[in-house]
């Protein structure tokens, strides 16, 4: 049976069209839909395709940067902050990343055997914060509470984040390889308010590690996070690992 | 849904969340880009799609309504092959040949992109998602070079088939 497909014109027509979330895939860029259904693992059977919803806007506003869902991880690759960009880079290949989105990346949960969702670390160690709208109408949260939550039943509207004044670190720990997931991925982040540590690649959404911000101790990151086990690695591996990355953000940031 | 592939105009009937792949190969008979890995991994199903090279099987046609697509088909012929298709002939870049359709097009997409003579690390970079089981990298990696610095041979004479072997249809596409 073909999907129903949606193809709203304008951010209204789309939140509109998306109401309450029942019974509808979002289709962004399609790098991680499109294998699954390739795959049979997944037969949509109402699509809403927002390419030409304009919510690819990417702006600088004062002090907060701000894009749409639809913005592409090529885009955040060339021209991001240095933390999303870093991370942005490591996604897929090029051609994957200029068709894959944000939204997409925040939104996408564990692939067959892999984990995903990169940039969530790096806009965690941001202190991004998400629009979205879904059940019970629109609001804003931080990025953590938004990939902790029920993630399928949202539309995500905007991230927004304030334009970085510290200190950054990036460490991702993966095979060397185009198509290889991470199998850890840490962001940290230093500003006036103190530090912001992310992970990603160890479970099905990234985790801020509020342990280790207060601590400052890499071995408190066993607290925040509970890596899984799937075909890129075992879970204790990535929790060994996590200390290691953990312990390496924090000296670079303390050294910058 | 229209597309405009190798510069002729179709109308599609496919439904919409088709892969552009399945679209190119199954409607329109356009058979260079691969059904490989179909997970956006091996970079056989590689397509221009208004310029920009894009894995096909990633691609629901949907989300190119009215572009203008070019596969292998488009960038040259048996008798005219396109810089990058000679360089491939000439300096034995093809092995089983399945994963050339894709490595052609978006290498042919990245000097087009550079406009002038590429060097070894940006092809790594261009190419960085395209395999080749053959292995034959290191060839490729040449042949994209050569071609990107115009040193390309003229072919002469393509091998034309032998007495008593059968014609094979020949569509441009050399896989």
């Amino acid at each position: 049976m073909a999907a129903e497909t949606l193809v709203p014109r304008s951010i209204d027509e789309a939140v509109q069209l998306f109401g309450d979330g029942d019974g509808i895939t979002v289709f962004a860029g399609g790098t991680t839909l499109m294998p699954e259904i390739a795959a049979g693992r997944m037969s949509p059977a109402r699509a809403l395709l927002l390419h030409r919803s304009g919510l690819d806007d990417l702006r600088v506003d004062g002090d907060v940067i701000r894009m749409g869902p639809m913005v592409t991880v090529a885009t955040l690759a060339d021209g991001a902050d240095g933390v999303l960009a870093r991370f942005a880079r490591q996604v897929g290949d090029g051609e994957v990343r200029a068709a894959a989105t944000v939204g997409g990346n925040l939104c996408a949960t564990a692939g067959l055997g892999a984990q995903r969702g990169d940039l969530g670390a790096p806009l965690i160690a941001l202190g991004a914060r998400v629009r979205s709208t879904g059940k019970g109408g629109e609001r804003t949260e931080a990025v953590e509470d938004f990939l902790a939550g029920d993630r399928s039943g949202r539309l995500v509207l905007e991230i927004e984040y304030d334009r970085p004044t510290g200190a950054w670190s990036a460490q991702t720990l993966r095979r060397r390889h185009a198509h290889s997931y991470a199998i850890a991925n840490v962001a940290a982040c230093s500003s006036g308010d103190g530090i912001r540590v992310g992970v990603s690649g160890i479970g099905p959404a990234a985790v801020r590690c509020r342990s280790v911000e207060q601590s400052r101790n890499a071995d408190e990151v066993s607290k925040d996070v509970d890596p899984v086990d799937d075909a890129v690695a075992t879970a204790d591996y990535r929790r060994r690992m996590l200390v290691v990355l953990v312990r390496r953000a924090l000296d670079e940031l303390e050294s910058s | 849904m229209r597309l405009t592939v190798n510069g002729i105009e179709q109308e599609i009937s496919s439904p919409p969340l088709t892969a552009l792949l399945h679209v190119l190969r199954e409607e329109l008979e356009i058979t260079s880009p691969k059904a490989g890995c179909q997970q956006g991994g091996c970079g056989t199903c590689t397509v221009l799609v208004d310029g920009e090279p894009r894995r096909s099987c990633l691609t629901p046609v949907a989300l190119v309504d009215g572009a203008a697509i070019t596969t292998l088909e488009g960038l040259g012929e048996a008798e005219a092959l396109s810089p990058v298709q000679a360089a491939f002939h000439n300096r034995y870049a093809a092995q089983c040949g399945f994963c050339s359709p894709g490595m052609i097009v978006a290498a042919t997409a990245l000097i087009e992109r550079k406009g002038g003579p590429v060097e070894r690390d940006e092809v790594l970079e261009a190419l960085g998602g395209h395999y080749c089981r053959c292995t034959g990298y290191v060839k490729i990696i040449d042949a994209v070079v050569a071609a990107s610095r115009g040193e390309v041979e003229p072919i002469a004479d393509l091998p034309s088939s032998e007495e008593g072997e059968p014609d094979v249809l020949v569509k441009g596409s050399p896989a």
